[in-house]
This record gives structure tokens, C-alpha cells and sequence, in this order.
């Protein structure tokens, strides 16, 4: 019996059969990229997370699976989000995508929630921080008010961390909501 | 803990070493006497980098010109390489060179003693997906296209997955070529008292077979190196790994380059827990193919890639037979243990001894023997994982304990409580172990849990479970025998008022940067922010042998601390001169020098260092440790296990078991670690949290196995198979810091990384237990197991052999 161990990706044939290089399709792309926007030719198979990583060096979102299963590439699409090594990088073509590299503009150094993960530890390695940065900012901006430790345990559930037990994670959310959102209601209590 | 000052050494004329450099436990020396830094809560060193996006990781570097490389694996469990044909691959365009086995034949081995891998499989590939060619190419494109372009002709041979099946057909069908003794990689049997003496005297003998399944590291970083080959000969290999000198070495070895022209750097590291702990294919083919076509050259594994690489927990059958006196007392411990080594030997050497050796504490045992074989079999090499070797013996221990308490009628916390060690003793086994906070451990767990109302009120379906254990802060001998010191660390201080501290430790996203820079700052005054902590890198670094064995904190830490004192005390001596007064009037805190009995005398440290390297030259200093050779017991492997000083833990954990799918869910883990003196706290904090984490997702969910009716093809090679606990998932985690000073760790600290992983696993067992009645010995605790369990007492309790379990607790009556 015969097994393969297949690459993680699937792609489309670079190299014919005689043995030339084929060049990949390139198509280009408008994409607005932390307020900015930038035009890019790139080949018409690359993912998001590929574009940001390879072509524009943006290395702040990170590939632990490059498969849709761990959440380190984590962006946000028009503001949703999304993940990067799942999203096709035409299918950005036109959108604002938001990464971790825009994270603290407009703040003073660094977002609440950046500040609270520092303070409270919550990156050991960090390679999931900037994926959870980025789902647990979609989280604060839609809710407007402070965060219970329930929500932010679901809002996180597609972001997996190897190394924090999530539990100075789910502090830090929970602090930087309360700090960013004084004075409002907070969520019903739950431990 | 009492915080009163220990006295402050004077300090003698500047280039004069008092005896000062022994570690010591001695707080800070701050006016009110407390520490200045040392103990608090810190920002670490490097963190906002990270969680801004600017830090570069292996992969986020790129050089002008570099290639991609890939790996050809091997579709078989055991085959013989007929030949491998590259011409097609190599006629490919964007393909720049093809490797083999026979490019790298020499044999390596993190064990000197057991150097049975080769860089790419020469002779037989051993497991699916061993190595067997690689591939640099233009990108990772074509270098995959390559890879179908290469023909390896492969003879099948017959597999052996079953580790007993393995050590049985050793003579006939032998997997390692490299094996000196079929397929056994390691035998240790050893006995300490008169075992069977003791068991006959014992009112109560409890015997128990135990199963630990295969688990894995899973770093969310998968494994990445770069390689570059300079013009003036020198080659540098950026790697995501946890042992930059061990790696250094084997690089050397292997690619028959001197040392002195190689340059190992650990860039920031995405998660390691002991899988990144000794060289992989990948740095070798990266450097070779780097050699070859004078061009930089990058290869990410993919995350299937990172499964099949593995190096993880090793599954080990476990039969123990421990025998008690009626009031508790451990008098026997009997244990026979087979572990599932894989296709090589890894740290299989150190692995077979541990299984053994780290179980004499935290109880005494007044006699003890164990036999630990490790075998071959056609399976990704299984090595190191967080809690390296002894957290399956501790799985099985912790539960014997569980059954005996259970027969004797004594409450579980209590009977741990009579078999406490006490301090400064020694094991059975000869390890002298010093400080031991294990009774504040089980007392603080006890009282935060609300453990006797639990055990006493919990109704059927929800249960406590305790468990305890120790873990080693670092191993007392070297992996390669040296006289040579086992850390070092340099520190500079310049006029600006600042410190920079070159340490080869590896920091792995544990805090040991940050543990540096916490002591330097302590030592000499200063803020964290002007502690410049640069690690892990050989050329500019000391050598250091890595982050493995929990021994960054306290090795590196008196390296450190000595480095740290040097200048101190050289800083101390120029202010003193020139305030005319002794050096020890003189302290450094705050960011600024003060005369302690003249407070309103005062400079700031820039000026205080300034001062200083008019009188000295340029600041610098070095640190050196080693450890002390007194730890051990006088027999054959007796130095494996001893440590220089033993962390201790407690756990209660507390689940709720479905009675109709046999679901487990825990709830809350409460976890309390003796860490000697806790240097940062909340960086402690995260290192328990993170363990209990690990041993909570390996006992309820984690199986790290090959599929033998498949032909050795992993069972689940993905984040999402092989599934990890998620945010929701993962209980509530309560961690305990307590502290008992070890005079041999810097202030007196420990480890905190790995031992508090270990309880997690049995105290999630008990505590099905004490919910339904059914004892989990073989791992994971999934649903169809638990329920099978839950099912089977059923039955025996409808047979009127068994008792209804709590039916005085049962819901609704
Ligand atoms: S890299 Fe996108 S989910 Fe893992
Ligand atoms: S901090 Fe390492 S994976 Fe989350």
C-alpha cells in the first residue's frame, strides 16, 4: 500500500512536464492594507497571508498551519475576522484588511489591548498573540462595553495558544475592555 | 515569607574578589530591605515586539537571494533505499540542487552515547515520513514540484509498531541499523533497599497497569531554519530551536566544518515545550544546501511535517506495585515500564532512566525498584516533552496513591501528607534534595479548592482529585561529559547607565530573558527597560547548553547573578572612594546610587557607572555555574535525575462526568507550585497556567499515534485531528505561588515550567474516580473510554459485586 505525505498546500503546477517553469498567473490587486493603500501584482493562487508575508513583509501575522486550524494568521477583512491562509488573495482585492502591524494607530504606542497583554504576560512565544489581538479587537469594537471572561472565551475559540492556558489572555481582554470602555455596562458576570 | 535583609558583603578594593560568588539566598538590599524588583510583576523583555507584529521569528526573515528547500519522505514505515534518482528534479528549472543521505552519512545523536540518526536517511527509512532527500528551489513552489520529480526506489521491509513485538523480534528483524542491541535502545534496571522485604511486610499492596498514550509538543510555530553561507566561509543557521550550542555542535559534526565557522541564532521563538530540544533534518539540509549553491536557503516544515518530526511524550506501559503500611506509609514501590522509543534514539537514553529516577519524591519511599526498557519501532522518534520522562510515571503513581487511600480509609490529601519527604534529605535513590515548600503545596490547594466539602458533599457525576509531584531545576551533569561550566553569561555596563547581558540561554517564550534582566536590574539597581538582554546567539554569546530540564532559571540565573555581583561591587567601590565612605554604605536601587545611612546622598547610575569605568576601564564582567557534585547517589546512572535543587506541586481537580456519553469536563484546576524564590511573578504564574493546560489537554484529549492498518500514516496530522484544547475547552486555572528558597537557585528560585504539568493528568483520574467510580489507567480519558468504564461498573454494580457509587449523592434521591 502506498501513502503520500502531501504539502499542506495544494497548488497548481508550477513546473510542465518537460521540466520548464511555468510563471504563475499574476493578477493585480487594490487592497487597503492599516488605513493605507497599496497596489499589488501577485501570482493569482496566493492567499492573503501570503501576499502580507512574501510580497508586502508584513510578518507580523503569523502560519502555524497554513490550513484554516490554529487562527496565528488571524486579520480582519472589512473589519470581520478573517483568516488569512484561507482567504484567497483576490477575494481581499478592494477590502480594507486591518493586521497587527496597524493594531496601535491611532493610540499612543500601543492599543489597550496590546498594554493589557503586557502587563498581565499574556504572550509567552507570542505567535498566537497577533491572531488573537486581532479576533479579541473585532470582539471589543462590536461589543462597545466591557467583556465577560464567557465571551471572550468564545470569541477566541478559532485561536489556539500552546503556551498560556488562555487564562492571562481571557484577564487581559477582559481588563483592556473594562479600561477602554469605563463607565459602561459591563456584560452579565460570569466567572 | 520574611523579607529581613541578609547582610550586605563588603566590598574590598576595586579588582579584589571577595568570596562572594558561591549562590546564596539573599533578598535585595533595597533601604527598607525589601527586594527591588525581584518577586513583582514585569513587563517581559522583548514582549511588545511580539504583540505588535515587529519581532521577526525564523520565518519572517529573508535574505537577497534565497532559496526554498523541501523534503522528500518516505511513504513507508520501513524500507530499504534502493536508489534515489534526481536527474529529473535537477534538469527542473529554478531548481538549484538535490541532497541525499549519502551527502550527510555521519551519524549524530543529542546522546553521544546512542548516535544512531543521520541528517537524511541513508540506508533504510524507519518511519513514515522519514527523510530521505531535500530539495532547494526557487521557491516553495518548485521546490514541492521537485520533490514528485525525484524517484526513490525502496525495497519494503515489514514494520513493527508494537514496542513489545519490537524487543521480542530484535534478532530477526532489527529496525535501527545503528542499534547496538536489536531493537532495544535502552534497558535500566535498578534497585534501591530491599524491595521485596518490604512489600511482604506491607498491610496493603496495590497493583495497577497503567497506559500512557503518545502526546506532542504542537508549538503553534512550526519548525524553521535558515542557512547561509558566507563568502568569507563562514555559514550561519538561524533556527527555531531551544538548543543553539547542542545544535552548534552537531552542525559541526555533521557537516565536517569547524566549529569556529559556524554561527547558530535563535531569532525569536514561537513555542518549543521540548520539541525544538536537538538538531532536525531540516537545519542540516538547510546549511548542506546553503554550502552547495552559495545562496541563503529557507525551509518551514508544514504542520503535517511537524507531527511526522514529533519528538514528543513516549508511550509507556506501566505496571506498578506499591505496597503500604495501614497507617499510609509508602514501604515498597515495584515498577516495570516499557516506552515506545520510535525509529531513533533522541534523549531515549535519559528518557528510560527518568521514567525511573524522578519518582522518589515527593513521598519517601523507604524501598524501590524499577525496570524501564525502551524499544524501537517503526514510529516517529518520540524525545523530550515539558515534564521530559517522569510525568507517565507520575500518572501512575499519583493514582496507586489514589487506591490506596481509597483502601485504607484515609483522605487523599492526608495520606500524601505522612509520606512527605520533609527538607533536606535524601531519596532512596541518593538525590539530596534541599528546599521543599510540597506541604504549603498541598495545604494551599486544599483550602482553595474547598477540598474537604467537595469530597465530602460532591454528588454522583462531580468529583475532586488530588495529585502532587517534584520536577528537577536542571540536571547536575552536562549531555556530553565536560568539566566546563554549565552556564555563563557576560554583562557590560556603559556610561549611558545601562546594562547589556549576553546569555547563550534560549529564551522559548518561557520568560528567560526577562528572568536576566529581572536579576541584573536587582543586582545593580537599575530598570528593566535599561537591561538590554541579548541571548542566543554563538557568536556573541557564552555558551550556554539551552533551554531543556528546567535549568535556564536557576543555572543561568547564578551565571548571572555572579556576573551581576563583579560589577556591582565594582560600582559600589568608585562611588564609595568618592564619597568617602565603605562600600557597603554604598547601594544601588532606584535607578540611582545611595549612601544607605545618608539617604538624601544620592547619584544616578549613569554617573555611578561613569565613575566606575574611570577607575576600572570598561565594564564588563563574566558569570560562570556549575553545578555541585554532591546530588547524587554512587551507582551507575545515578547522576541521571539528580538536580542541584527539586520544585514541588499540588493539584486538585475538579470534573463533572456525564453518566450518558462519558464526557468528562473539568472545571476548575487549582494549582500550587513551590518555585523557590519567584523571580517575576506573573511570568510564574503563566509558566503553572500553561502546564496544568498541557497535562489537562493530554489527559482528556491528546493522542499522538500511528495508524498500524495503514501503514504507519499518522493518525492525524493536523491541528484540527490531533486536537488541542481551545479557549473554551480549557478550565479554570487557579495559580498557587508558593515559595521556599533553595540556597542553591539565585534568591534562591527554582523551576517553574515543567513541574507544574505533571499532577494535572492524575488528579483529573482521581477525580473521575471520586464522580463515578471508575478508575482511568490508560490514557486519554476520552467518552467511549470513560463511558466503557462507567458501563462496566454498571454491570458489575447490577451483579451485586460492586456497591452503587455515591448513592447517597445521587441526584433527585
Ligand atoms: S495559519 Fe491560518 S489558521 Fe493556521
Ligand atoms: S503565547 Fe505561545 S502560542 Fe500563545
Amino acid at each position: 500500500m502506498t501513502t503520500r505525505i502531501e504539502d499542506a498546500r495544494a497548488r497548481l503546477p508550477v513546473v510542465s512536464e518537460d521540466g520548464t517553469r511555468r510563471p504563475p498567473q499574476f493578477v493585480s490587486l487594490r487592497l487597503r492594507i492599516n488605513g493605507r493603500d497599496h497596489c499589488v501584482a501577485a501570482p493569482a493562487h496566493f492567499t492573503l497571508l501570503e501576499v502580507l508575508r512574501e510580497i508586502l513583509d508584513l510578518t507580523g501575522s503569523k502560519q502555524g498551519c497554513d490550513k484554516g486550524d490554529c487562527g496565528a494568521c488571524t486579520v480582519q477583512v472589512d473589519g470581520v475576522p478573517r483568516l488569512a491562509c484561507l482567504t484567497l488573495a483576490v477575494a481581499a482585492d478592494g477590502r480594507d484588511v486591518r493586521t497587527v502591524e496597524g493594531l496601535a494607530d491611532g493610540f499612543d504606542g500601543a492599543h489597550p489591548l496590546q498594554d493589557a497583554f503586557d502587563r498581565y504576560d499574556a504572550a509567552q512565544c507570542g505567535f498566537c498573540t497577533p491572531g488573537i489581538l486581532m479576533a479579541a479587537e473585532a470582539l471589543l469594537r462590536r461589543a462597545g462595553r466591557p467583556v465577560s471572561r464567557a465571551e471572550v472565551r468564545e470569541a477566541l475559540a478559532g485561536n489556539l495558544c500552546r503556551c498560556t492556558g488562555y487564562t492571562k489572555i481571557l484577564d487581559a481582554v477582559v481588563d483592556a475592555s473594562e479600561r477602554m470602555f469605563p463607565g459602561e455596562n459591563p456584560a452579565a458576570a460570569e466567572g | 515569607m520574611p523579607d529581613d535583609p541578609k547582610k550586605t558583603p563588603d566590598v574590598v578594593a576595586p579588582g579584589v574578589d571577595v568570596d562572594l560568588d558561591a549562590p546564596q539566598v539573599r533578598r535585595g538590599q533595597k533601604l527598607d530591605g525589601a527586594p527591588n524588583v525581584v518577586g513583582r510583576s514585569h513587563r517581559k523583555v522583548g514582549a511588545m515586539e511580539r504583540m505588535q507584529g515587529l519581532a521577526r521569528y525564523t520565518d519572517d526573515l529573508k535574505l537577497p537571494g534565497m532559496l526554498h528547500a523541501k523534503l522528500k519522505r518516505s511513504p513507508h514505515a520501513h524500507a530499504r533505499i534502493v536508489g534515489i534518482d534526481a536527474s529529473k528534479a535537477l534538469a527542473m528549472d529554478g531548481v538549484f540542487a538535490v541532497v541525499t543521505g549519502r551527502d550527510m552519512p555521519e551519524p549524530y545523536g543529542i546522546i553521544p552515547w546512542t548516535k544512531d540518526e543521520t541528517a537524511l536517511c541513508v540506508e533504510k527509512a524507519l518511519f513514515v515520513g522519514d527523510p530521505v532527500a531535500a530539495v532547494a528551489a526557487v521557491d516553495e513552489d518548485t521546490a514541492i514540484a521537485a520533490l514528485d520529480a525525484i524517484e526513490v526506489e525502496y525495497e519494503v521491509l515489514e514494520p513493527i509498531f508494537d514496542p513489545e513485538e519490537a524487543i521480542a523480534r530484535g534478532d530477526e528483524n532489527k529496525i535501527n541499523p545503528f542499534a547496538k542491541r536489536g531493537n532495544v535502545t535502552k534497558h535500566v534496571h535498578l534497585e534501591f533497599g530491599d524491595v521485596d522485604a518490604k512489600m511482604a511486610e506491607a498491610d496493603l499492596v496495590v497493583e495497577g497497569s497503567y497506559y500512557f498514550e503518545g502526546t506532542t509538543h504542537a508549538a503553534i510555530e512550526p519548525h524553521c531554519a535558515l542557512a547561509h553561507y558566507g563568502a568569507d566561509g563562514i555559514l550561519t543557521v538561524w533556527s527555531a530551536t531551544q538548543v543553539t550550542h547542542y545544535l552548534h555542535r552537531e552542525l559541526a559534526r555533521v557537516l565536517g566544518l569547524p566549529a569556529n565557522r559556524i554561527r547558530v541564532i535563535q531569532p525569536p521563538l514561537g513555542g518549543a515545550f521540548g520539541g525544538k530540544s536537538e538538531p532536525f533534518d531540516l537545519e542540516f539540509c538547510v546549511a548542506k544546501l546553503a554550502m552547495i549553491t552559495r545562496r541563503p536557503v529557507k525551509l518551514l516544515y508544514t504542520r503535517e511535517e511537524v507531527f511526522y518530526s514529533h519528538r514528543g511524550r513516549h508511550p509507556m506501559k506501566m505496571r506498578y506495585r506499591t505496597g503500604f503500611s495501614k497507617d499510609g506509609r509508602i514501604l515498597a514501590l515495584d515498577a516495570r515500564t516499557v516506552l515506545d522509543g520510535g525509529a531513533y534514539s533522541s534523549f531515549g537514553l535519559v528518557t528510560t532512566y527518568y521514567s525511573g529516577q524522578l519518582v522518589c519524591a515527593p513521598y519517601a519511599v523507604e524501598s524501590y525498584r524499577f525496570d524501564s526498557t525502551r524499544a524501537y519501532t517503526n514510529k516517529p522518534a518520540c524525545g523530550p516533552k515539558r515534564g521530559h520522562g517522569s510525568v507517565q510515571p507520575r500518572f501512575a503513581m499519583e493514582v496507586q496513591l489514589d487506591k490506596a487511600a481509597e483502601a485504607l480509609g484515609i483522605d487523599p490529601i492526608e495520606l500524601r501528607r505522612r509520606n512527605h519527604m520533609g527538607e533536606n534529605c535524601v531519596t532512596v535513590n541518593g538525590f539530596r534534595v534541599g528546599s521543599n515548600g510540597f506541604l504549603e503545596c498541598l495545604e494551599a490547594v486544599e483550602k482553595a479548592s474547598d477540598w474537604k466539602r467537595k469530597k465530602a458533599e460532591l454528588p454522583y457525576g462531580r468529583g475532586v482529585g488530588v495529585a502532587g509531584s517534584t520536577y528537577i531545576s536542571g540536571t547536575n551533569y552536562p549531555i556530553y561529559p565536560n568539566e566546563m561550566p554549565q552556564a555563563a553569561v557576560q554583562i557590560c555596563l556603559d556610561r549611558s547607565g545601562r546594562a547589556r547581558v549576553f546569555s547563550g540561554a534560549n529564551d522559548i517564550g518561557q520568560g528567560s530573558d526577562t528572568m536576566l534582566a529581572v536579576l541584573v536590574a536587582e543586582e545593580l539597581g537599575l530598570e528593566l527597560p535599561d537591561v538590554r538582554v541579548l541571548s542566543a546567539d554563538t557568536d556573541l554569546c557564552p555558551v550556554d547548553l539551552g533551554a531543556y530540564s528546567s535549568r535556564v532559571t536557576l543555572m543561568v540565573g547564578n551565571a548571572c547573578l555572579q556576573a551581576a555581583r563583579r560589577l556591582r561591587r565594582k560600582v559600589q567601590a568608585s562611588v564609595a572612594r568618592r564619597w568617602e565612605i565603605p562600600p557597603r554604605r554604598v547601594t544601588l536601587a532606584g535607578g540611582e546610587a545611595l549612601d544607605l545611612e545618608d539617604p538624601e546622598r544620592r547619584i544616578s547610575l549613569a554617573e555611578a557607572f561613569a565613575w566606575a569605568e574611570e577607575d576600572h576601564g570598561l565594564l564588563g564582567e563574566v558569570g560562570s555555574y556549575n553545578t555541585p557534585k554532591d546530588r547524587h547517589g554512587d551507582y551507575r546512572g545515578g547522576t541521571i535525575g539528580a538536580s542541584p535543587a527539586y520544585s514541588f506541586t499540588a493539584h486538585v481537580a475538579e470534573v463533572e462526568v456525564d453518566p450518558e456519553t462519558g464526557i468528562v469536563t473539568v472545571t476548575d484546576i487549582w494549582a500550587a507550585h513551590d518555585c523557590g524564590t519567584c523571580l517575576s511573578r506573573r511570568v510564574v504564574e503563566g509558566q503553572i497556567e500553561g502546564s496544568v493546560y498541557m497535562g489537562f489537554a493530554e489527559a482528556i484529549m491528546e493522542q499522538h499515534r500511528v495508524d498500524p492498518d495503514h501503514g504507519g500514516v499518522h493518525a492525524g496530522p493536523s491541528l484540527l485531528d490531533y486536537r488541542i484544547p481551545t479557549s473554551l475547552d480549557t478550565p479554570a486555572i487557579e495559580a498557587i505561588v508558593v515559595e521556599a528558597p533553595d540556597p542553591n537557585g539565585p534568591y534562591g528560585a527554582k523551576e517553574a515550567g515543567e513541574g507544574p504539568l505533571h499532577p494535572s493528568i492524575p488528579a483529573i483520574a482521581n477525580a473521575i474516580y471520586d464522580a463515578v467510580g471508575v478508575r482511568m489507567d490508560e490514557m486519554p480519558f476520552s467518552p467511549p473510554r470513560v463511558l466503557a468504564a462507567i458501563e462496566a461498573r454498571r454491570a458489575r454494580e447490577a451483579a451485586g459485586e460492586l456497591a452503587p457509587w455515591k448513592a447517597d449523592r445521587r441526584r433527585g434521591g
